[in-house]
């Protein structure tokens, strides 16, 4: 069997993960790779834990990762970030914003945030590549775009090129929302730069 | 929700399993789809709405939804409903008979089990309602033939004149992958012929019927025994042969490329004869079935030997991390130690109410109550028996909140004289199946103070529009239900009636203290809508003044995301009792104005933020 590639996206329900997730499938789609998209998402509109699995390639059979078998995993929220690790392949990246959600139960005192969870992640000697997605998108004009910029931040790791993925996301937003294009796309680059994505291209 | 919208032509599509299922009932030419909400099978109709030749609905419960199709079946219409795997135990008493009439045009039923248990009260199996109502079971492997299995199940619906049961998984419905489709085929009803002896299910007509039902069941068994829908993938390893049914299939031809196969696609009645000829291919056979091991007892019935749920967990979902570990000890290989990190401990995040949510006035006044046993039901408000309110006693079944309730006022004894009782139901979850429970409570006079709490939507499964909103599956206006009229028209006294706004917590907790005094029914409807809503119209944010905030915590109890806690300390009272404080913020940018926490802040500490920030939610933009 080829390989397939296996994309985990992690984060709080109500940030766009599942939206990120179908975008990098459409992105997949397009290049004409088989490709299947699960969710573990039963009422993550309240907030809860949201994981979105993306696997592509010739021909996918089982929609789930396995733990260890992700070699991608883009986490939306530092916390969600941690607690998926063990979803990664010993040799695959991170890519995580290190903005935070608090949640009620932590604010209420009965659990405590993690004091980093990126430096646990990279203490497990796992590669992290992690910066503020959320202040971007809010330095950019609008929180949303935080999902665009984690997609820029991924686009130089995929199998295809980053190209491929701008244009999914742009596609999007062309038909949906067309006054949104060009913010979407510096938030697109911005990404793709905060990780060093475009030397790494290049 | 959009009208109807132009249909895609057909082509190679990204659809989920639901997305498919959806996809063939309008191909299958079919005249009425009906159902209930309920995850993961909410999106069948909601797509289905959008399509155009077909009259769909948003029933008022799976049971209805049932009887609703059956009805177009009996005009010779194709007809289709859908619903969670315990929305069929709601709709079982028309499917029970449903089997002895038989079905005139083609009737399929969705039922989506919630395998891995994501969003619901159990974990069951709906494979049983095949054996025990023998019908027809499909159970699609993914979106692709989710897609055909429906195509095929209308067939199959009209050649043996029987309801076929189209048995989905969480799996199933909420995976998407890539889906070849068609157009739609007309077809239309042949019309309704009267005829007692088949429609009208008295003993002396049904008793007659009863051999059909078996001579249909031996007609499937024999189909199942030639259908292309179960067939054997031949494998090099045959050391053990997997029989699959549903999405197992796919995990475990991910997990064991080179072993052979029996994938069963018409799984019930399950092949018998077919299934031993693989068996005798193979030196063990390993039955991987999702959750109960029927096809297991089956096939053991039968005589042929097998491993299942001996090495197979009997809960969740059997995905390959699951079977890798299962077939080596089957082998009696070693389980070597995995090569990825381990699983990290980090804090429970639990779905919690929205910022603004109406729920959270109740919950916090009822949090405030004490000597009272709170009787729950299903929705986004049995988020209440969790933190900070831990105000929700009971959750069992829709509806259940009302007859709990009264049970228990019926069957105290010395120790729970002095409690009060009250039942917490949803505006959805009341119509569905509360209505008659709070009508038990008035006939049978029992001492309940039912909270109606009406947000003008099915919340938890997305908003859906139900009776109390005027609006039908289109979002086009309806009858409206009236509320109070409806209690009131159920026995419950005008003046034990009050519609009261759950933004106002003395309003409420007086409402709730007054009633709960009196010893009959009386019903508190709340009438704030969900802030998912489209009609949700935020208020003017408010901000936390830093150095007026004592730390006393008091917002912090009434449990909106929006609330942070910046600081905490102890400090001990003149009387030496130590106290701790959590001095808090307002995530401005999330707050919708609802002035919940203002009220319980004694400093007056928070205030509106001015100028209002236009920076949307990160955790809750609303659609």
């Amino acid at each position: 069997m080829s390989k397939i590639t296996n994309i985990l996206v992690c984060g709080v329900g109500g940030q766009g993960v599942m939206t990120a997730t179908e975008i990098l499938a459409e992105a997949a789609i397009s290049l004409g790779f088989d490709v299947k998209k699960t969710e573990v998402a039963g009422m993550s509109q309240r907030g809860g834990v949201v994981t979105s699995h993306l696997r592509f390639g010739d021909a996918v059979l089982s929609p789930q990762i396995a733990p260890g078998e992700a070699d991608l995993l883009i986490g939306f929220e530092s916390a969600e970030a941690l607690r998926w690790s063990h979803m990664l392949r010993p040799d695959g990246v991170a890519l995580v914003n290190s903005g935070r959600i608090v949640p009620p139960i932590v604010n209420l005192g009965l659990f405590d945030y993690p004091e980093d969870p990126v430096a646990q992640m990279r203490a497990l000697g796992l590669t992290v590549h992690a910066f503020d997605a959320s202040s971007l998108a809010i330095q950019l004009g609008n929180i949303r775009l935080g999902n665009t910029v984690m997609l820029g931040a991924c686009a130089d790791r995929l199998p295809f090129p980053a190209e491929v993925l701008r244009d999914a996301v742009l596609a999007r937003f062309g038909t949906r929302k067309p006054q949104l294009v060009e913010a979407n796309r510096g938030a697109f680059e911005a990404g793709r730069r905060a990780v060093g994505g475009e030397a790494l291209a290049a | 929700m959009p009208a109807t919208q132009t249909v895609p032509a057909a082509a190679r599509m990204f659809l989920s399993g639901n997305d498919a299922v959806a996809r063939a009932v309008w191909e299958a030419g079919t005249r009425v789809a009906a159902a209930y909400p309920g995850t993961p099978s909410t999106e069948i109709l909601e797509i289905l709405s959008r399509y155009s030749g077909l009259h769909t609905e948003w029933s008022i419960n799976e049971k209805v939804s049932m009887e609703v199709a059956l009805g177009a079946s009996m005009v010779g219409a194709r007809a289709f409903c859908a619903m969670k795997h315990v929305g069929l135990n709601v709709a079982s008493d028309a499917l029970m008979t449903m089997t002895v009439t038989g079905t005139e045009g083609g009737l399929v039923i969705a039922v989506a089990d919630d395998v891995g248990m994501s969003s619901s009260q159990n974990e069951q199996d709906s494979r049983y309602w095949g054996r025990f109502a023998h019908v027809p079971v499909l159970e699609p492997a993914d979106s692709q033939e989710a897609y055909a299995m429906t195509l095929a199940a209308f067939d199959l619906s009209e050649r043996l004149k029987s309801p076929v049961i189209l048995r989905l998984t969480t799996r199933i419905c909420h995976v998407k992958g890539v889906v070849h489709t068609g157009e739609r085929n007309e077809v239309e009803p042949k019309g309704f012929v009267k005829d007692p002896r088949h429609w009208v299910m008295v003993p002396g007509n049904a008793k007659p019927r009863l051999p059909t039902m078996f001579e249909r069941e031996a007609a499937a068994r024999a189909e199942a025994e030639v259908s292309p829908l179960n067939f054997h993938v031949e494998g090099s390893d045959r050391r053990i042969g997997f029989v699959t049914s549903g999405p197992t299939f796919m995990h475990v031809r991910e997990a064991f490329p080179d072993a052979p196969v029996f994938k069963l696609g018409l799984s019930c009645p399950p092949p018998l004869e077919s299934l031993r000829r693989f068996a005798a291919t193979v030196d063990t056979v390993l039955v991987v079935e999702e959750t109960e091991p029927l096809l297991e007892t089956e096939m053991k019935a039968a005589g042929i030997a097998c491993h299942g749920k001996d090495v197979l967990p009997r809960i969740g979902e059997l995905a390959p991390d699951v079977l890798e570990p299962a077939v080596r000890r089957l082998r009696g290989e070693v389980v070597p130690a995995p090569e990825h990190v381990p699983a990290q401990q980090v804090f429970p995040r639990p779905p919690t109410m929205c910022v603004a949510c109406p729920h959270l006035g109740v919950y916090y006044t009822l949090s405030q109550m004490r000597n009272v046993i709170i009787s729950g039901d299903i929705g986004c408000y049995t988020l209440g028996a969790g933190h900070p309110w831990n105000a929700l006693d009971t959750c069992i079944s829709m509806g259940a909140s009302m007859g709990t309730a009264l049970g228990m006022d019926k069957g105290r004894g010395k120790v729970d004289e002095n409690k009060k009782i009250v039942a917490v139901i949803g505006d959805s979850t009341f119509m569905h199946m509360g209505m008659q429970g709070l009508l038990d409570i008035t006939w049978n006079r029992g001492n309940v103070t039912v909270l109606l709490l009406d947000n003008r939507a099915v919340g938890m499964t997305g908003g859906q529009d139900n009776p109390g909103t005027g609006r039908d599956i289109h979002g086009e206006e309806t009858t409206r239900v009236d509320f109070a009229k409806l209690c009131e028209a159920l026995g419950v006294k005008k003046e034990r009636i009050h519609v009261l706004d759950p933004y106002e917590l003395p309003v409420l907790f007086k409402a709730l203290r007054e009633e709960t005094k009196i010893e009959e029914p009386s019903v508190i409807i709340t009438n704030r809508p969900c802030v998912l809503i489209d009609h949700y119209q935020p208020a003017k944010s408010y901000t936390v003044e830093e150095d007026r905030c004592t730390g006393c915590g008091n917002c912090v109890e009434v449990g909106c995301p929006a609330i942070h806690v910046t600081r905490r300390d102890k400090v001990v009272k003149a009387s030496g009792k130590e106290v701790d404080l959590s001095f808090v913020r307002i995530e401005t940018s999330a707050c919708t104005g609802c002035g919940l926490c203002v009220q319980p802040c004694a400093p007056e500490a928070i205030v509106h933020a001015d100028p209002v920030q236009n920076v949307q939610s990160v955790q809750f933009v609303r659609k």
